[in-house]
């Protein structure tokens, strides 16, 4: 990075002469080196995944979660520096409850999503605070959009997608997203199907040199009843076990 | 403060507790839609300061509010609650401009309604369409709660005809039969009640919008022996 050692890099506060600002590009570099999060809109619902890097042997199973409800209709999962998603995943579950004691109604999808926008801009403002380390996507059904996606950057950057996904090994897994919104012109992909894409998604992109990983899959759909929960024990299982086996089958043909 | 009242009448305003206390106030859905109506009467004490006031507020085209209490308080939290929703139209920006959730207006009312409910005497019903819920009505009576129902009554006159209301009100009513279902109401509680009375106005809105109606005096009965009024108890009893 060229700006490297100009001292430009110190601060939000300061640009590059070529209108960068670094700062927000480190956060990103800290969101990449996460593990990966991936998205899917589908007909009826939106699935979320993670790839949840295990620095330890002796963490307990199913612990220190990176995907969370924020409100009854929205869900959250983050990659990059967890305590940092944590934080904003934390601030999120605040402005919906603040939402709803104030205009007595559900958080809108557009509302939260840019008052969340307006939340990590701030952090790119001031020389006294560091921009987030971590990338979200956000998962919401309303009255306005249905279900939607939205994936919110350290930047302050957020856009809505139909899938998507952040962190390691995020370029291959666009690919295969892309590949699955392509081979769904009809728009017929349901959240059932897609919970077993994204587990094959995060077993197949999953770099060997990270060694243990969970997998975790949750979702906001019809089948849900319309909530933001953790994809069923068994169907989750049942994907997790299809990933794996469609893992051992590439090695296979490699071989 | 001088309220340009006779004094040969022998009222004083700032001791009868401000100006517009008696009033009928009511909304009801039909089929499709809400009617809001209300009278006109505007007293001060016994004087009657206006006798042609317009007691149904709009927060937008879709959502309108029948003010009782003071005139000044309701008057000044509707302006509250407007400028709440066009800061909440601002925030979404895709929103129609003109539009807005009948349950979140009637939350931001009670809101304000609640938090200072000691200063305040106001009851608000609001009532409107939204595509999100259709017709709607909520009453905010004085201490702030909010009551979602399908008609609702308020003011001096209101208490005159909860009886009539509770046993002529039909579910899913046509246009036509809810806003005469609304002035017939409100008529009769103008015959009872001293502090109701001249005009009755309405407000009827729909998917397609809002209409407003103003019925002079000629239109309805003002007085009750004039009134043809089935009397439900007493002549189920003689026959």
């Amino acid at each position: 990075m060229s700006g490297i050692g100009t001292g430009y890099d110190l601060s939000t506060t300061t640009y590059s002469p070529d209108g960068k600002v670094f700062q927000v590009d480190y956060a990103g570099k800290a969101v990449d080196n996460g593990g990966l999060a991936l998205g899917i809109k589908c007909k009826d619902g939106v699935v979320l995944g993670v790839e949840k890097l295990l620095a330890f042997k002796m963490l307990v199973p199913g612990s220190n979660r990176r995907i969370a409800a924020v409100d009854r209709h929205a869900g959250m999962a983050g990659t990059g520096l967890a305590p940092d998603a944590r934080a904003i995943v934390t601030r999120a579950r605040q402005e919906c409850a603040q939402y709803l004691s104030f205009y007595g109604d559900r958080i809108p999808a557009k509302i939260l999503a840019d008052r969340m926008a307006h939340y990590l801009h701030m952090f790119t403002l001031y020389w006294s605070v560091r921009p987030f380390g971590a990338s979200t996507l956000l998962a919401v059904k309303d009255h306005e959009l249905g279900y939607a996606l939205y994936l919110l950057e350290p930047s302050g950057e957020v856009q809505r997608y139909f899938g998507t996904a952040v962190g390691k090994g995020r370029q291959a897994a666009k690919n295969e997203i892309e590949k699955l919104v392509k081979a769904d012109a009809a728009g017929s992909l349901s959240c059932r199907d897609a919970v077993k894409h994204l587990a094959r998604i995060v077993y197949s992109t999953h770099d060997e040199k990270d060694k243990a990983f969970e997998c975790e899959l949750s979702w906001i759909c019809d089948q849900s009843g319309g909530e933001f929960r953790r994809v069923p024990k068994e169907l989750a299982e049942e994907a997790i076990t299809l990933a794996k086996a469609a893992l051992e089958d590439d090695d296979m043909a490699d071989a | 403060m001088d309220y340009g009242v006779p004094p040969e009448l022998g009222v004083d305003p700032s001791a009868s507790g401000g100006i517009s206390t008696g009033t009928t106030i009511m909304a009801c859905v039909y089929d499709g839609g809400v009617v809001l109506g209300a009278d006109s009467r505007t007293s001060t004490g016994v004087y009657v300061a206006n006798r042609a006031s317009d007691k149904i507020s709009s927060v937008t085209d879709n959502v309108w509010m029948c003010r009782s209490g003071s005139a000044a308080d309701t008057q000044n939290v509707c302006a509250y609650v407007k400028n709440l929703v066009d800061q909440h139209n601002m925030e979404r920006s895709d929103a129609d401009p003109g539009m807005a959730d009948v349950k979140l207006v009637a939350n931001l009312t009670m809101q304000i309604a609640y938090k200072n409910k000691d200063k305040l005497s106001a009851g608000m019903i609001i009532g409107g369409w939204d595509s999100k819920r259709g017709p709607q009505v909520y009453g905010i009576p004085l201490g702030g709660s909010l009551l979602p129902c399908p008609f609702t009554i308020g003011g001096s006159g209101g208490a005159y005809i909860y009886g009539w209301c509770d046993d002529t009100w039909k579910e899913g009513m046509s246009r036509e039969e809810a806003e005469a279902w609304v002035t017939r109401a409100i008529s009769l509680a103008i015959t009872m009640d001293s502090s109701s009375g001249g005009v009755i106005r309405l407000v009827t809105i729909d998917d397609k919008g809002c209409n407003k109606q103003m019925l002079e005096p000629y239109k309805h009965l003002m007085t009750y022996g004039e009134l043809p009024v089935k009397r439900v108890g007493v002549d189920a009893m003689a026959a």
